[in-house]
């Protein structure tokens, strides 16, 4: 095999010699040299190809006996095992594939009974499926089993420390499902002689990786798990990209470029032919207006720490590379053509750098790095987690309310980027500089016939610009407005945030967008303008604060409502459970109303509402759900629990107005 | 591409080694010449971005892709000035082939085992480091360069 490519290599070689010089003699033979190693390639190749079942012919006995050591009763169906591939991806699979059908009968299918009584037959089913699709191997492994534990993942994730609480509530399922191929992940809930020692999905992921595969699962609770692998057809001939950058030239498989994109560097002027793209910059970070969608973009010469070429003409080349399901444009300054080129490994002493997945050499002779668009994502941080829009436009419906939102992105204190989810902010404001008055020792303006404190987010607010953005926020009675140095955009992701801050004023920085941003911690700053607000003159009513308790499982929510609410007025506690609120009434607590969320582990908020209602001091207080889901059903289902109010987690002007009508109602009874 | 094809010397002294000898700013040193597969003249090599910075590139060498690693750089002396040849030796590692930039490429010798030295205790640690002794040679020095320690760079740092 290593000839045959050798082989394809030279004539490579000739043909761009013989491309250089017309008419010469040595046109003809060349060609048919050329049709004729074209043939012996592929007839090698086809030698090669063994059918996949012969990495699946262990595999029935394999079953058997798991099937008789841990007492289930399984059944194997093996489908398009005539489906062939290069002997060597074959050997490479082998194992991975071995071991997941191990996990599938062992974690997957559940015992006879436990199947019994949840409805399907005893005899679990295993369905090994293998087809080609597009120049690639599609091998599907699944079975009829109890599905992923999400809850244990969940657990196992905070307790590895591979993501925190706040995280794991912003993601939606499937991502979660992903932590299975992190490295020393087992969910079993025991050590088996068969499986849950610790090594498995990340080892299985890492082989295929290893030979340009990729995988992943779907999985339903109660239905089964479906783990789907894709693999390249052959590792030897790929056919790549060239492109240069910094006048070096580098080779991306073509396999991964969805398309080409030529724009404008940003600041250079358009030539005026209409129809050029143009790469804006987000605090220096480029991304591209493609059809309407945000491509994040990474410049090859800065990734690869090569100094940058004269790029005066101001024209780049973008390619648009998939990695998984997530897009990312590469700039590069000039793309050449395709070539067919035999991957071969780089050496030992270059292993580490993981934007390369290779070297070759071309038909001029000259070595070139092969690029991967794997290795760059992951130095990029692109495709770590959420999805690309780009790509699936109908996730963002799929995913619903809780897992993206509308974000408000403005710049402050300079440079730095900051995001406010954008449904706390009231309105936004661009108002004269005369207009900003100052008075007892902070900024204020006349707004719609009232005073309104200002705010500034950095230190020394520039006063020298005409106009100033304000981002306004009302909250009750009061609003108050916050200046910005300018507003970016609006942009719809997920809120997760990554690394909590040590700064007052900040919740902590999520990648929004692709990019770092600071999350705006709005309740600190509702706080603190009202605290001004009232150290500036107006006197509290001076009733006594209502008292509030939250119950709510997860401490992202609590962190957003705890501030917010104390900021209208309340007096809040918090309970991370139904059975520490219970405890907090056994020890005589008293509140003025609670507010519960509705999903929560061990007890839920119905259990919860019921409780309260039954017995003790607690059972005439107002209660209020709090939940992400809020059709009719749920609402009837809250009211017939006790609750007297049910409001979705999004709304929480609707919260606070229904506290007060809530209160109010007792007070008047 | 011109590659020196090497004669093994008819008479090997007992006790003694061939060795190719090479100078690397202005310092003599010797490879042994078993360990040799190829001596190259000036060579187009492609850098590679992030790697580290004694590897100067890869260059083809009849279809084989050779890493090559400039023997200045790993032996912390000075870049050499621009614009001159620079010729490489290609040995071979555990089955992967790299090739020292050196200055010159000089003469094969066969050299006897009495004017073997072992490093004086006071040659500095750089050189140390891959040097496995020293030929007194006729007013000259002949430091033997550590093949399999040139090419580890498992503990580069």
């Amino acid at each position: 095999m290593t000839l045959v490519s050798e082989l394809v290599l030279t004539r490579n070689q000739l043909l761009q010699l013989a491309r250089s010089q017309e008419n010469s003699d040595f046109t003809a033979p060349l060609q048919r040299l050329s049709h004729i190693t074209s043939d012996l390639q592929e007839g090698v190749m086809k030698t090669r190809m063994q059918p996949i079942g012969n990495a699946w012919n262990k595999l029935p006995r394999l079953v058997r006996d798991l099937a008789r050591d841990l007492n289930k009763k399984i059944e194997l169906t093996m489908l398009g095992a005539d489906t062939e591939l290069d002997r060597q991806i074959l050997e490479l699979i082998k194992d991975p594939l071995t071991h997941m059908v191990r996990n599938s009968g062992d974690h997957g299918l559940e015992m006879p009974a436990e199947r019994r009584a949840a409805g399907k037959s005893e005899t679990g089913r295993i369905v090994l499926n293998a087809f080609h699709e597009g120049g690639h191997i599609i091998i599907e492994i699944s079975d009829d089993g109890k599905g992923l534990a999400a809850d244990r993942i969940r657990a196992k994730a905070i307790a590895n420390g591979l993501a925190t609480e706040a995280e794991l509530a912003a993601m939606p399922e499937a991502q979660i499902q992903r932590f299975i191929f992190r490295a020393g992940f087992s969910t079993a809930a025991q050590v088996t002689a068969v499986s849950g020692r610790g090594v498995g999905m990340d080892v299985v992921k890492t082989n295929i990786e290893k030979i340009g595969g990729t995988i992943d699962l779907k999985s339903t609770a109660g239905q089964g798990t479906t783990f789907t692998i894709k693999i390249p057809l052959t590792l030897a001939i790929v056919s790549a990209l060239i492109v240069e950058s910094a006048k070096e030239r580098f080779a991306i498989p073509q396999i991964s470029v969805v398309e080409l994109v030529r724009a404008r560097r940003a600041g250079t002027n358009a030539r005026g032919d209409g129809e050029e793209n143009t790469i804006e910059l987000i605090n220096d970070t480029p991304v591209l207006r493609l059809r309407d969608r945000l491509l994040p973009l990474v410049s090859l010469s800065e990734l690869l720490g090569l100094e940058p070429a004269d790029t005066s003409d101001g024209g780049a080349h973008i390619v648009v590379t998939q990695v998984g399901s997530s897009l990312l444009g590469i700039i590069v300054d000039r793309v050449f053509d395709t070539e067919e080129i035999v991957v071969k490994p780089v050496a030992p002493i270059l292993r580490h750098i993981t934007m390369f997945s290779g070297n070759t050499i071309l038909g001029d002779g000259s070595v070139i790095m092969i690029l991967d668009p794997a290795g760059i994502a992951r130095a990029t941080g692109v495709g770590a987690g959420a999805d690309n829009k780009l790509m699936k436009p109908e996730t963002v419906d799929e995913t619903g309310s809780t897992d993206s939102l509308a974000l408000l992105l403005f710049r402050a204190n300079d440079t730095e980027r900051m995001a406010v989810p954008l449904n706390l902010v009231a309105r936004l404001e661009n108002i004269p500089r005369d207009k900003i008055e100052y008075s007892s020792g902070a900024y204020v303006t006349q707004y719609r016939g009232k005073l309104m404190p200002l705010l500034s987010i950095s230190a020394n607010p520039d006063v020298s610009a005409p106009m100033q953005s304000l981002l306004v926020f009302a909250d009750g009675e009061h609003s108050m407005g916050l200046m910005v140095d300018e507003i970016i955009d609006v942009v719809e992701d997920r809120l997760e945030i990554e690394l909590a801050s040590a700064r007052e004023g900040s919740l902590g920085t999520a990648i929004i967008g692709g990019q770092a941003t600071d999350v705006l911690d709005t309740g600190y700053w509702l706080a603190r303008a009202s605290r001004d607000w009232f150290d500036g003159g107006a006197a509290d009513s001076g009733a006594r604060k209502k008292r509030v308790l939250i119950v709510e499982d997860s401490a992202f929510f609590r962190n957003l409502l705890m501030p917010s609410l104390t900021a209208a007025g309340f007096k809040v506690t918090a309970a991370p459970g139904a059975a520490a609120a219970l405890r907090l009434r056994d020890a005589g607590q008293m509140f003025d109303a609670v507010v519960s969320d509705i999903e929560m582990p061990d007890m839920d908020g119905l259990d919860f509402a019921r409780a309260l209602r039954a017995s003790g001091p607690w059972r005439d207080l107002p209660l209020i759900a709090l939940s992400s889901h809020a059709d009719a059903g749920d609402v009837e289902a809250g009211r017939d629990a006790g609750f007297t109010d049910y409001v979705t987690k999004s709304q929480r002007e609707h919260l606070i107005g229904s506290l007060r009508q809530c209160l109010a109602n007792m007070a008047a009874l | 591409m011109t590659t020196a094809t090497l004669e093994r010397p008819e008479t090997v002294s007992h006790g003694g080694e061939v060795y190719v000898t090479l100078s690397v700013a202005g310092q003599l040193c010797g490879v042994p010449v078993l360990g040799v597969r190829d001596i190259l003249a000036e060579q187009p090599i492609t850098r590679i971005p992030l790697s580290p910075p004694d590897i100067a590139g890869s260059l083809n060498l009849r279809g084989r892709i050779v890493t090559a690693i400039d023997l200045r750089t790993r032996l912390t002396l000075p870049p050499c000035e621009d614009g001159s040849k620079r010729m490489s030796v290609v040995v071979e590692q555990s089955g992967e082939l790299y090739a020292l930039l050196v200055d010159q490429v000089a003469e094969i010798m066969s050299l006897d085992g009495d004017l073997f030295e072992r490093n004086p205790p006071t040659l500095e640690q750089h050189w140390a480091r891959f040097s496995s002794g020293i030929y007194r040679l006729d007013g000259r020095l002949l430091v033997i360069l550590d093949i399999a320690r040139l090419l580890d760079f498992s503990n580069a740092n």
